[in-house]
């Protein structure tokens, strides 16, 4: 009998002791007030470790540039952490950890639509907001509460750009993306925007990420000889590859017109592709050629920063404008955040004043709500640039329309 | 070419710790739960630990016992957690344990597929065949993004609370102790397998396959079997990552994870279940630690630890330690 | 119809020939010394860099660049042989892959501190850009070249192994390598020089191939698997073997992405997969299984 009872004594002790454990991790951290903790989680090192770069130079050039204007006594400490690609586990752990031991007051970061959607789970579980700076899904900002976009989302270029087409009297249209989430909304909206205007669209096909031959995919359009050729893919080397594909093959000189989003000619990439861009036609809501004087002064203080050979891109303009959202919150509650006030000010957020002309947050999605931009690749003092020939109206996410109106 | 594993065999014969050391076998549970004790908020780190632990014992079997080199033993992981992702994600089944022994199954059956068609090969061309056979079910789920999620990976897992009791909440306790538990039982299941005849006729095969023929051993079907049960504990830590996240994505059928988990069970030692105990947790603090101080150059430390283990310390840790323990003894008079 | 015929099979040999020039050189080193070099990529990318590095910062032209770049990392090659690769030669084929994937997580680093995370553009000689017309299909001029350098360079590595006292020695070496040093062969400085001629062959094939497998920090791990399945389809240590591998796993992939391109890389690993089922010691082989 003694032996059962100091058995169960035993694990009673054993079970109170993991309470205890229990309740000193659930007590919630107080933070002090004035010390803002802000976690960035990007692409540092790997194959993919361009992009991440391009995002953390914008936010980071921001930080320098205006990371002392605030409130007396308070301070922005910023922790980076490597999520290393498309790893949504580690993402998801390093965000934890980001919550749990640095007690961070912000999230940010989220260069890759499946990493971005791991953490918002988490996000929406901990009330804690979540800065995106990168992520171009549509499904990124949905029906996430804690949640804005500072970067763009793909439907955003892409529908437009098939309603432009149409508009200009172009009949038939070949699409050709990369395999992969964002390629796949790419094609749709393009299709979506083109075959409303009276479009025509032959055939689509999309490409594997780990092809790095691309003439047997353009030996096909070339033979089906449509008025336009749609392009996407995650920009980076494979834009500089397809590009020099389509030349090589000749597509270029033919009377096959090259459009897509501005990823296909990135600002960063266009110095690569030689002169096989010329002429080609894009929509987006960034460009490191625009003559904004907003743009003007980020792309001169990107350079001194950076070097002369150094180029912002989309990216950049991404992380730059996030930064300055968390930085603004920050000062708006002068260093005293709590959540939902975060939130509140973050979803009422606007700048009208970014490199790329005037953005704002929608309160109920959370989405950006930016102009686009229809750009024609043209030398410009012995350099390729995307000069921008049209502005189109300010819109949020079409696709969230769409999903909204039945 | 290659001389005979000196790696591997712990002992001749008889467990690795003698009897009366028996006590030290509980040391790294412990270890684990006093980590946990003293600094909860590693809970995260801990139990994508104790996952790859699973995932490492589960290659072990086939890489340190049965002498079969494998660079596609993510094609199971992957399986095992797209399996109970998918089972959680549609709603069809979210009760934790229930998913586990599904995604075990579907590995194992898996497993047991690829397994008939590469084990009758050997060396580089099984090298491959295990490759080729992590990328064709990654081309797989990448292409069937209305069941997979694609690239985006798998959204909306949601699993009920740990036999109805325990909800898996963000700070990551139940996590830590179900992932605990989980590699508790693996641990037991593999020692009995290691240890029995069955065990031990698979080291036979390791250290020379055509003397085990010849005293009347099947020896493809013992290999199918040790590939198939490897194969189900691989689906195993698939599923538990699975819930332990609650997410699912492509990188888990990945090339890199097969070649990751082959990394840090050789730094552990192979052919010996503690090797992964050592070597998983090294690797992944070491990556935690240098992730952090460097971002940006976490490659660079990672390859020069790895350049000075191979070359310096041959057959991991353990036997690293192993070595300095006999060298300590034989100092010692008597 | 003919038109298209053509053009696919020139992509598709042109393609072959990219991934023979890459590989050849570790078919070579793998099937002499058996050892499990994953790092191959490596010498492919400094190959790259160095060529890219020379003809973009000193205005070097294209091919004495190419030439430069082969022979550094040959010297490397062979400096890293005598250094760290032959500690391994008797190692587990376990320890090797450890090895290789060391070499492999350094030069990543290493290649992106030196030339940071973007791809390097090469800038190819003006009389390899453009097309030409064939009986009424357009070939690009680069991939015209490739096919014949890649050709020659096929070529002039069959004469080197079939037709030298050099080749004999390897072939030897690779047939029976306790025979080979029975006999006399020193097969120590052997393997120096033929781990350097492999890497060389790899920096040329970097250099050539840079307009299509791009050179970016991530190249030895992105391009592996290519490298690993010429090999294994192939045969170790033969030169024809890499050679037929690489024009079918060209074709192949070529004709499917024109063909069904809905199917991706599926096709490709699945194929590969039967090939191996059914040669596992590879198409040509010269070890005995």
């Amino acid at each position: 009998m003694e032996k059962l009872y100091s058995k169960s004594a035993l694990r009673k002790a054993l079970v109170s002791s993991f309470a205890c454990i229990v309740t000193a991790v659930s007590l919630p951290g107080v933070a002090n007030a004035e010390a803002v903790k802000v976690g960035m989680i990007l692409t540092y090192s790997g194959p993919n470790a361009s992009l991440g770069e391009l995002i953390d130079r914008g936010a980071s050039l921001y930080v320098k540039l205006h990371g002392k204007e605030l409130p007396a006594g308070t301070t922005v400490e910023i922790i980076k952490r490597d999520d290393t690609g498309i790893n949504p586990d580690l993402a998801k752990r390093l965000a934890q950890e980001l919550i749990v031991r640095d007690q961070v007051n912000i999230l940010t970061g989220g260069q890759w639509t499946p990493n971005t959607m791991a953490i918002e789970a988490l996000s929406k579980q901990a009330k804690m907001p979540y800065v995106v700076m990168g992520a171009g899904g549509s499904n990124v900002t949905w029906q996430e509460p804690y949640v804005i976009r500072t970067s763009f989302t793909v439907w955003q270029s892409s529908y437009p750009l098939g309603q432009w087409a149409a508009k200009k009297g172009y009949k038939t249209a070949y699409t050709l993306v990369s395999d992969f989430a964002a390629g796949h909304d790419a094609e749709a909206a393009f299709i979506k925007g083109f075959t409303a205007g009276g479009g025509k669209v032959m055939s689509s096909v999309r490409v594997p990420m780990k092809t790095t031959d691309y003439l047997p995919y353009l030996l096909k359009v070339k033979e089906a000889n449509p008025d336009l050729l749609f392009l996407f893919n995650p920009g980076g080397p494979a834009a500089t590859a397809f590009m020099k594909a389509i030349a090589d093959i000749g597509i270029t000189t033919s009377k096959i017109k090259v459009i897509g989003t501005g990823d296909i000619t990135t600002d960063e990439e266009l110095p690569n592709m030689g002169r096989a861009p010329l002429g080609v036609i894009t929509v987006h809501h960034y460009s490191a050629a625009a003559t904004r004087k907003a743009n003007l002064d980020f792309v001169a203080a990107w350079k001194r920063e950076y070097g002369a050979n150094s180029t912002p891109s989309f990216f950049s303009v991404g992380g730059w404008d996030g930064m300055k959202a968390i930085f603004d919150a920050v000062r708006a509650q002068k260093g005293k955040m709590t959540p939902d006030a975060t939130m509140a000010y973050l979803r009422n957020w606007s700048n009208p004043d970014s490199p790329r002309g005037p953005i704002h947050i929608e309160p109920e999605t959370g989405e950006i709500v930016q102009h686009e931009y229809v750009r024609r690749v043209e030398e410009r003092d012995g350099h390729l640039a995307n000069i921008e020939i049209e502005t189109l109206a300010a819109t949020g996410d079409p696709e969230k329309q769409f999903k909204a109106k039945p | 070419m290659t001389r005979p594993t000196d790696t591997a065999l712990p002992g001749k014969g008889m467990p690795a710790i003698p009897a009366s050391k028996r006590w030290l076998e509980a040391v790294p549970w412990l270890l684990a739960l006093g980590t946990y004790a003293a600094a909860p908020q590693y809970a995260p780190l801990l139990t994508q630990i104790f996952v790859m632990i699973l995932f490492a014992m589960s290659l072990d079997l086939l890489v340190g016992y049965t002498g079969i080199v494998t660079l596609g033993h993510a094609a199971q992981f992957g399986t095992g957690a797209y399996v109970a992702g998918i089972l959680a994600a549609r709603g069809w089944i979210t009760d934790p344990t229930m998913t586990a022994v599904i995604a075990m199954v579907a590995a194992g059956c898996i497993g047991l597929f690829f397994g008939s068609l590469m084990l009758r090969t050997k060396g580089l061309a099984f090298l491959m065949l295990s490759v080729a056979s992590g990328m064709f079910l990654y081309e797989i789920a990448n292409k069937a993004t209305g069941i997979t999620g694609g690239d985006d990976g798998l959204q909306g897992v949601v699993f009920s609370p740990l036999l109805g009791l325990w909800e898996f909440d963000f700070r990551g306790t139940t996590a830590f102790f179900y992932s605990f538990v989980m590699l508790f039982l693996t641990f037991i299941f593999l020692r009995r397998v290691v240890n029995s005849p069955f065990g031990w006729s698979l080291r036979g095969l390791r250290e020379n396959d055509l003397r085990m023929s010849a005293i009347g051993c099947h020896n493809y079907r013992r290999r199918l079997t040790a590939y198939t049960i490897a194969s189900t504990l691989a689906g195993l830590a698939g599923a538990v990552q699975a819930q332990c996240t609650g997410f699912v994505a492509l990188n888990s059928l990945s090339f890199e994870l097969s070649g990751a988990v082959l990394i840090m069970l050789i730094l552990g030692g192979s052919g010996r279940l503690y090797g992964a105990m050592f070597g998983v947790p090294i690797y992944m603090f070491a990556q935690d630690y240098l992730a952090k101080r460097d971002p940006t150059n976490w490659f660079l430390w990672q390859g020069i630890i790895l350049l000075i283990l191979v070359l310096f310390a041959r057959g991991g840790v353990l036997s690293l330690a192993e070595r300095g323990f006999h060298a300590c003894c034989r100092r010692r008079p008597g | 119809m003919s038109s298209t015929l053509i053009n696919i099979l020139f992509f598709g040999l042109s393609y072959g020939m990219i991934l023979y020039m890459t590989s050849v050189g570790l078919s070579i080193t793998m099937g002499l010394m058996g050892f499990v070099n994953l790092a191959h990529g490596v010498f492919a990318m400094l190959g790259g860099y160095a060529t890219v590095t020379l003809m973009n910062s000193l205005g070097v032209p294209f091919f004495p660049a190419l030439l430069a770049a082969c022979i550094m990392v040959t010297v490397l090659g062979f400096v890293l042989e005598r250094l760290l690769y032959r500690r391994l030669y008797g190692a587990t084929e376990l320890d090797q892959v450890l090895f290789s994937m060391a070499l492999i997580f350094i030069s990543v680093a290493i290649a992106r501190i030196f030339w940071g995370p973007l791809a390097q553009p090469i800038a190819l000689p003006k009389y390899l850009h453009g097309h030409i017309d064939l009986i009424g299909a357009t070939i690009p001029t680069y991939r015209l070249f490739l096919l014949v350098f890649g050709s020659v360079v096929a070529a002039a590595l069959w004469l080197g192994f079939d037709r030298t006292l050099f080749g004999a020695r390897v072939r030897a070496a690779v047939e029976d390598h306790a025979m080979a040093e029975a006999v006399g062969i020193n097969t120590d400085r052997l393997f120096a020089l033929t781990f350097g001629l492999g890497t060389g062959l790899a920096a040329l094939g970097g250099g050539l191939g840079a307009e299509i497998l791009a050179i970016s920090p991530g190249y030895p791990l992105q391009y592996i698997i290519f490298f690993l399945i010429v090999v294994a389809v192939g045969g170790l240590g033969s030169i024809k073997g890499p050679l037929y591998a690489s024009l079918i796993i060209g074709l192949a992939d070529t004709a499917t992405k024109y063909i069904m391109p809905e199917a991706g890389m599926i096709f490709v690993f699945a194929f590969v997969f039967l090939l191996l089922r059914w040669r596992p010691q590879g198409i040509v082989s010269r070890r005995k299984g």
